[in-house]
């Protein structure tokens, strides 16, 4: 199942974890990503709290916890190389996996046709 | 996302940019392109290895015409006009009573008159400033009909030689005009070498009715791809050039500023044209005396790859604030943080260490020298 915030962040859940990224809206948007702050694993975080920052040559955004829980991995590969936000943001370009603290906040997030609904109106 | 608005201005280009699928922003009142389907990154490596075309219509273009032009338009920047020499241009700064820079400018002497390319979103405040000012010694001729293309980068040269044979002859911050002859077409420009990404170059003024001709020309030459805003920024701040608004402002001096260079010997003190603009008294002070400027601006690298960026803070070894970030962005071309910063007269000196606060952790950066990419100017 994968679910969208209005910040732009991807969350596909897999049993009691969530995998999050940036949308392929949201790279486009920032254009080419050269850095990327990830957070610290073993972190505890709130829904919508920063746990992390992406940033194109001409923007700085935050990436935002889409749902509670603490941080068990981030993309390494993602740190050393940003490039993979753009080339490939659903896939090798994610960001962190977070443990679910509180599973029914998924239930809130946008589904695929309301984000889509969402970007064509911004 | 913004998209372009109803109220914004267009340039002669607006309609070009969407064929070409631009990004289009709000800048200086006009939908101007950020950046186009290849993206910032690639138009930036683009321009530095071959030529990229910028729209920078928005920018405001004037002529001063009269016998004493040059000596009223003397009485508002700390700069020699008089002595420019025909078909040459300079760099201008026009001052407040402070010595607080109102805009930057670049000016052509072309015999017949003063050309002047000023910001985009300064020019009706300077037009109005200049006509108030000396609009009682020349005249001061808005120029609103005019486009204004740069093509920028190593081939440029060979691009535009090809259209407009002669334009190799010209050296850098020098300009003439020319005609561009092209199946039905005879266009006539006003061309200058010089630009602001820091490469080889030319900006071409030309009537508002040829811009779409004359763009799509060049676009057909072989080396040219077209630039956005976006790279003109990430090009320019490594070249070391300001941006206004960012870098200088009623609130930085030509002094604070480091752009000492752009005050001639003639102007200053002792010389035979000394004083005599506005903010003299504050800018000759700073020139003459320079223990006692308490800021200045300067160049940093950051030591880490994080991209520091504008008013960030930036701090001592001892945690103590000592200046703040004017520009700051990766460096495509060094992949790499350089940012231009003010800071406190003591930490100016090249090769000081300072930590700039980023989402509240230092991160390390090193004075340096301007420009942060050599500039490869054509000078003959």
């Amino acid at each position: 199942m994968i679910k969208y915030t209005e910040d732009h962040e991807w969350v596909k859940v897999e049993g009691n974890s969530a995998v999050v990224g940036i949308t392929v809206h949201a790279q486009d948007a920032l254009g080419d990503v050269v850095f990327v702050d990830l957070p610290e694993v073993g972190k505890t975080l709130a829904q919508k709290d920063v746990a992390g920052v992406v940033e194109s040559v001409k923007a700085a955004a935050d990436v935002y916890m889409p749902v509670s829980g603490e941080i068990i991995e981030v993309n390494e590969a993602l740190r050393a190389d940003p490039s993979l936000a753009n080339s490939d943001p659903l896939g090798a370009g994610w960001f962190f996996k977070v443990k679910l603290s509180d599973a029914a906040q998924l239930d809130a997030l946008l589904d695929e046709t309301a984000y889509t609904t969402l970007t064509k109106n911004a | 996302m913004a998209h372009a608005d109803e109220n914004l201005l267009h340039t002669p280009l607006y309609d070009l940019h969407l064929s070409l699928g631009a990004r289009m922003v709000p800048f200086a009142g006009y939908a101007m392109p950020v950046q186009y389907p290849a993206g910032l990154m690639a138009e930036h490596h683009h321009t530095r290895t071959a030529a990229s075309l910028f729209d920078v219509s928005h920018m405001g273009q004037l002529r001063l015409v009269g016998a004493s032009a040059a000596a009223a338009f003397e009485t508002l920047m700390p700069v020699d006009v008089q002595d420019l020499a025909v078909g040459k241009q300079r760099y201008g700064l026009l001052l407040n009573e402070a010595g607080g820079i109102l805009d930057d400018l670049m000016l052509v002497n072309r015999g017949d008159d003063l050309f002047i390319i000023v910001n985009g979103a300064c020019k009706a405040n300077d037009i109005a400033h200049i006509q108030a000012r000396i609009g009682s010694r020349c005249q001061v001729i808005p120029m609103p009909e005019r486009a204004l293309l740069a093509l920028q980068g190593p081939q440029a040269v060979t691009a535009l030689q090809r259209l407009c044979p002669g334009v190799e002859k010209l050296v850098f911050m020098s300009g003439g005009r020319f005609h561009i002859h092209h199946s039905a077409q005879d266009i006539d420009c006003f061309i200058t070498r010089s630009g602001y990404t820091g490469e080889d170059g030319f900006e071409i003024s030309v009537h508002e009715m040829q811009a779409e001709a004359l763009a799509r020309l060049l676009l057909a030459q072989p080396e040219v791809k077209p630039a956005g805003l976006g790279a003109r920024n990430s090009l320019r701040l490594e070249a070391g050039l300001c941006l206004y608004g960012n870098d200088i402002d009623t609130g930085t001096t030509p002094i604070e500023a480091g752009l000492n260079w752009a005050i001639q010997k003639v102007r200053r003190t002792g010389g035979d044209r000394a004083g005599g603009f506005p903010g003299a008294a504050q800018v000759l002070a700073q020139l003459d005396n320079p223990a006692n400027l308490a800021r200045k601006r300067v160049g940093l690298v950051g030591l880490e790859r994080v991209p520091v960026r504008e008013h960030v803070e930036l701090q001592d070894a001892s945690g103590r604030r000592v200046g703040e970030v004017c520009s700051g962005l990766l460096s495509p071309t060094l992949d790499q943080p350089v940012a231009m910063a003010y800071v406190a007269s003591q930490c100016a000196a090249v090769g000081t260490r300072l930590n700039a606060i980023v989402r509240g952790k230092p991160v390390p950066m090193e004075v340096t020298a301007m420009p942060f990419v050599p500039t490869r100017y054509y000078r003959g």
